[in-house]
């Protein structure tokens, strides 16, 4: 399994704990879908924070780096260096 | 939870501990029926708070700030919502701009802005609530247009916590129809306070009214990024503002159990104490348990903040929740224990009710905690079912 992909699933296991049914697919929009909220925002900051020993800032806030599970193991990766 | 519960302060941490408790003690809970009566907040007690380095304690050190530990600050809102549930605003809403703008600031922002609100110079404060906008905090009608050179705020901010003295608003509008943060000086000529008087609780935490006419800041006014003001820099402020009314609800119903315990013990009626009679023992003992209760759970989000675990957001929301409802229950409780004493406003536990109720409201109401608390604990029991599913 590449790394993005394995940020993918381990996004997807986290949104498991916001969603019925996390199993959706990777490009899609997890806001502009409403499926989650306000407050899984903030929490998926605080995970990719946590799990990938990265800072997300003020420079960072562009949706397109947290729209889809895609996008966001795209952000991380860069973060990273990858 | 995987996450060490034993949460302990170091050895300088617990004498900090010690002299908060005592500064609430001596120079706050003596004087706070008298704030609450004046409907204002002594600026000497706010010196004080400065002059230890407690109301900046949260930021950075490179701002000035102390980065003070979560348990540390837990243990200070408990000691501060003791004495004065006013001034447990004021830590609160500062608290709420300064973690904001340490957050999602510019460096420019956190250059000019934090050193002032770190040394206590300046006054935060966090401009949500509207007129028409509560509980559904991401509508905000409060506009801003984009001048060219800048934007121009329009719109009503209401009860906002010592909104009267405050030097820097935190304010969430609308831009373009996104949620957005802005940072405004309190000196704009656009931006009009008003004083709010005669409400039930936080009578002395210098309450007001903002309404911002043509009020133009420049462009790098925006914190954190159009869009984010709501989800980002709101819910950084709030889950702040949370911790720090649940920390502060335990010190709320320790005081309430105290007072109980205090008269119950020396009134007699029927011949001996009233803490004797059964129906008054049921009374203290829930207050008791429920105090030890909502100290667990502040503890449980505390661990989870100092370890920047994401469930802390969850957990804060669980404790501030249980934590103002048990000292709405305990206040009233205490009222009763105290009979006409409770009632009068020569003690400490008639404000305690007063204020209780607010905590019910403020910082998200128990009905929104109880929302996202359900959701919470529905998609955890169905990933728990999915989990087994897949490995039975």
């Amino acid at each position: 399994m590449s790394d993005q992909s394995a940020v993918i699933e381990d996004i997807r296991e986290f949104l498991g704990q916001f969603v019925s049914d996390p199993s959706v697919p990777v490009d899609q929009d997890l806001f502009g879908s409403g499926l989650v909220n306000s407050l899984f925002a903030m929490q998926l900051v605080l995970h990719i924070e946590a799990e990938y020993g990265i800072a997300v800032s003020n420079d960072d806030l562009d949706l397109d780096n947290f729209r889809s599970l895609q996008a966001i193991a795209g952000f991380v990766g860069r973060k990273r260096g990858d | 939870m995987g996450i060490e519960r034993s949460l302990e302060l170091s050895n300088s941490d617990a004498l900090v501990a010690e002299e908060m408790e005592a500064f609430a003690q001596r120079e706050v809970l003596p004087y706070a029926s008298s704030w609450d009566k004046a409907e204002a907040m002594d600026p000497e007690v706010i010196r004080s708070l400065s002059k230890r380095g407690w109301l900046g304690a949260l930021a950075p050190k490179a701002y000035g700030g102390q980065d003070m530990d979560p348990l540390l600050w837990g243990r200070f809102c408990e000691s501060i919502g003791t004495a004065s549930s006013s001034l447990l605003g004021l830590p609160t809403v500062h608290g709420m701009a300064i973690q904001a703008i340490a957050r999602w600031g510019t460096d420019a922002q956190k250059e000019t802005v934090l050193p002032m609100l770190a040394s206590g110079e300046a006054i935060g404060a966090f401009a949500l609530t509207e007129p028409e906008v509560g509980s559904d905090a991401a509508s905000v009608q409060t506009v801003a247009e984009a001048t060219g050179s800048g934007f121009r705020l329009t719109g009503r901010k209401r009860w906002i916590t010592f909104g009267n003295i405050a030097d820097w608003f935190v304010v969430v509008a609308r831009l373009e129809d996104k949620p957005t943060a802005f940072l405004v000086p309190s000196t704009n000529s656009g931006l009009k306070i008003t004083p709010v008087k005669d409400m039930l609780g936080f009578r002395s935490a210098e309450l007001a009214n903002l309404h911002f006419e043509n009020c133009e800041v420049t462009e790098d006014a925006i914190l954190g990024r159009p869009g984010f003001g709501f989800s980002h820099v709101a819910g950084t402020a709030l889950d702040h503002g949370r911790f720090c009314i649940a920390w502060g609800c335990v010190g709320l119903a320790q005081g309430c159990l105290s007072a109980s315990m205090e008269h119950a013990q020396e009134r007699e009626q029927f011949g001996k104490p009233i803490s004797e009679h059964q129906l008054i023992q049921r009374l203290i003992a829930d207050m008791l348990v429920g105090t030890r209760a909502a100290r667990g759970l502040c503890l449980e989000a505390t661990a989870l903040k100092r370890a920047g675990d994401p469930r802390v957001i969850m957990e804060t929301s669980i404790a501030k929740y249980y934590a103002s409802q048990h000292a709405a229950k305990a206040s009233r409780d205490a009222v009763q224990i105290l009979g006409g004493t409770g009632c009068s406003s020569e003690g400490h536990v008639e404000r305690y009710f007063r204020d209780a109720k607010v905590t019910e409201i403020i910082e998200g109401s128990s009905q929104i905690q109880q929302l996202i608390i359900a959701r919470h604990g529905l998609m955890q029991h169905r990933k728990e079912k999915r989990k087994k599913a897949t490995n039975p």
